[in-house]
């Protein structure tokens, strides 16, 4: 897909035939979405529209995903040139993110050199990026101490930490590490008992017209326990989550959108910037999915995340593929 | 991490039951991880006995020991680690990047020398 209807002016109503069949064509894809009040529905075109609305917006943030850097498989090759595709995507953006969130598994094996070449291919948006790791980047014989000596500066125990933003509080979970091995059931994640102490008190205090943003690489919900695509004890953290009026959780992982709502919570997986998985159930395991290669693009791609000013509730999300 | 494919390949294609017999009872003994299996799941060695973990998978796998005793770190495809079990014992283990992925090592005492 050409960028074309990332070019022109915002703020006009030159609204030619051929700009609405442009704006046909995406809307024909379907996967652009915003999320009001709790109901997802179709709204944004990724072009003029989505930008004018962008540009009122208190906050506006990017979402990527599962880069994987050091994936080789022939479905992908080459994960960096993917990734900067996306950072490319991310520089024609008329309303410039305030910031980026990686939701993990920026390495494919926690190695220095992965994680170099995805810090400089990140460089090229020139943003602030407040990383969470997916369990290929705790990989390392020390479970996580690679990462955490690269990324964690300033985080509590084992990486987790909040920022705020516009009035908006970030919670950055970590699931990746002591896992429940499937030895009877699935492998599902955990958060563990210090981090949930951890997050019930600095939620303790906040009033609940607080908009939160909830960060984590696992699902925040059991989307399908037999591949362990879920947060064993997710329901504790969610527990002190749902008094609040807005929350929005962005997770990783399973390289593909799914979404859910349940009360003020909503639920978005993210797209990865390197390779598609299966729909859950839909092949003998998960892992890399093979796609004709003029597809692959059509997998891959950004979230924008829009809190507009003066609407209460959840933020507008659009999903940007790299291609249609 | 240790290269020892070829060792390895090389000790999977020989006879493990005559290894096994073998009264030095330390033969080593191999577990493929393949499609995102180990392979074989429960695997019993003598005591002293060097297992070593091969992933022949497209994903990358970690072996790590539920008790925190032995841990790989991240195999890519064709990487291997080994580990020599001293003392008897049971030990489940499973891959921290797909923890559906579990196995176990049965380690018995070393035969006496008879």
């Amino acid at each position: 897909m050409a960028e074309q209807s990332n070019q022109g002016p915002s703020k006009g109503a030159e609204l030619n035939r051929r700009r609405v069949l442009q704006c046909m064509s995406w809307a024909g894809a379907g996967v652009l979405w915003t999320v009001t009040g709790g109901i997802p529905r179709t709204a944004g075109l990724i072009g003029d529209a989505s930008a004018a609305e962008a540009a009122k917006g208190a906050l506006n943030f990017v979402q990527i995903s599962d880069s994987h850097i050091g994936f080789k498989l022939p479905v992908n090759p080459d994960p960096a040139a993917t990734l900067g595709e996306v950072i490319a995507k991310i520089n024609a953006m008329p309303a410039q993110p305030a910031f980026l969130v990686h939701t993990g598994d920026i390495s494919h094996l926690s190695k220095d050199d992965q994680w170099d070449t995805a810090d400089q291919v990140i460089k090229g948006a020139n943003k602030q990026v407040h990383y969470i790791p997916g369990e290929h980047d705790v990989a390392d014989a020390d479970n996580g101490k690679a990462y955490l000596a690269r990324y964690g500066k300033g985080t509590q125990g084992r990486g987790w930490y909040t920022f705020d933003a516009a009035g908006v509080h970030f919670v950055a979970l970590i699931n990746v590490f002591d896992f429940n091995p499937g030895f009877k059931s699935a492998g599902l994640a955990t958060l563990g008992n210090e981090q949930l102490e951890w997050l019930e008190k600095d939620l303790a205090h906040r009033p609940a017209s607080t908009p939160i943003v909830v960060l984590a690489h696992l699902p925040m919900w059991t989307i399908y326990e037999q591949w362990g695509w879920g947060t064993s004890d997710a329901g504790r953290a969610l527990g002190y989550l749902k008094r609040f009026g807005s929350v929005t959780v962005l997770n990783g992982h399973i390289h593909q959108i799914i979404q859910k709502v349940e009360g003020n919570l909503t639920f978005h997986t993210a797209a990865s910037t390197a390779f598609p998985q299966p729909a859950p159930g839909q092949a003998p395991a998960p892992g890399p999915m093979a796609v004709p290669a003029e597809q692959l693009r059509k997998y891959l791609g950004l979230r924008d995340v829009n809190f507009v000013a003066g609407k209460r509730g959840a933020p507008a999300l659009i999903e940007s593929p790299l291609a249609v | 991490m240790p290269r020892m494919l070829l060792a390895a390949a090389a000790l999977a294609a020989m006879p493990a039951v005559a290894l096994a017999a073998d009264a030095t009872a330390s033969a080593p003994a191999v577990v493929e991880i393949h499609n995102m299996k180990f392979n074989p799941a429960t695997l019993t060695v003598a005591a002293g006995t060097k297992v070593t973990w091969v992933n022949e998978d497209n994903s990358p796998h970690t072996v790590t020991d539920r008790g925190k005793v032995f841990r790989s770190g991240g195999l890519d495809t064709k990487d291997s680690f080994s580990y020599t079990f001293a003392a008897p014992g049971e030990f489940t283990y499973f891959c921290t990047i797909h923890p559906m992925m579990v196995g176990k090592i049965v380690v018995k005492p070393a035969a006496s020398s008879s």
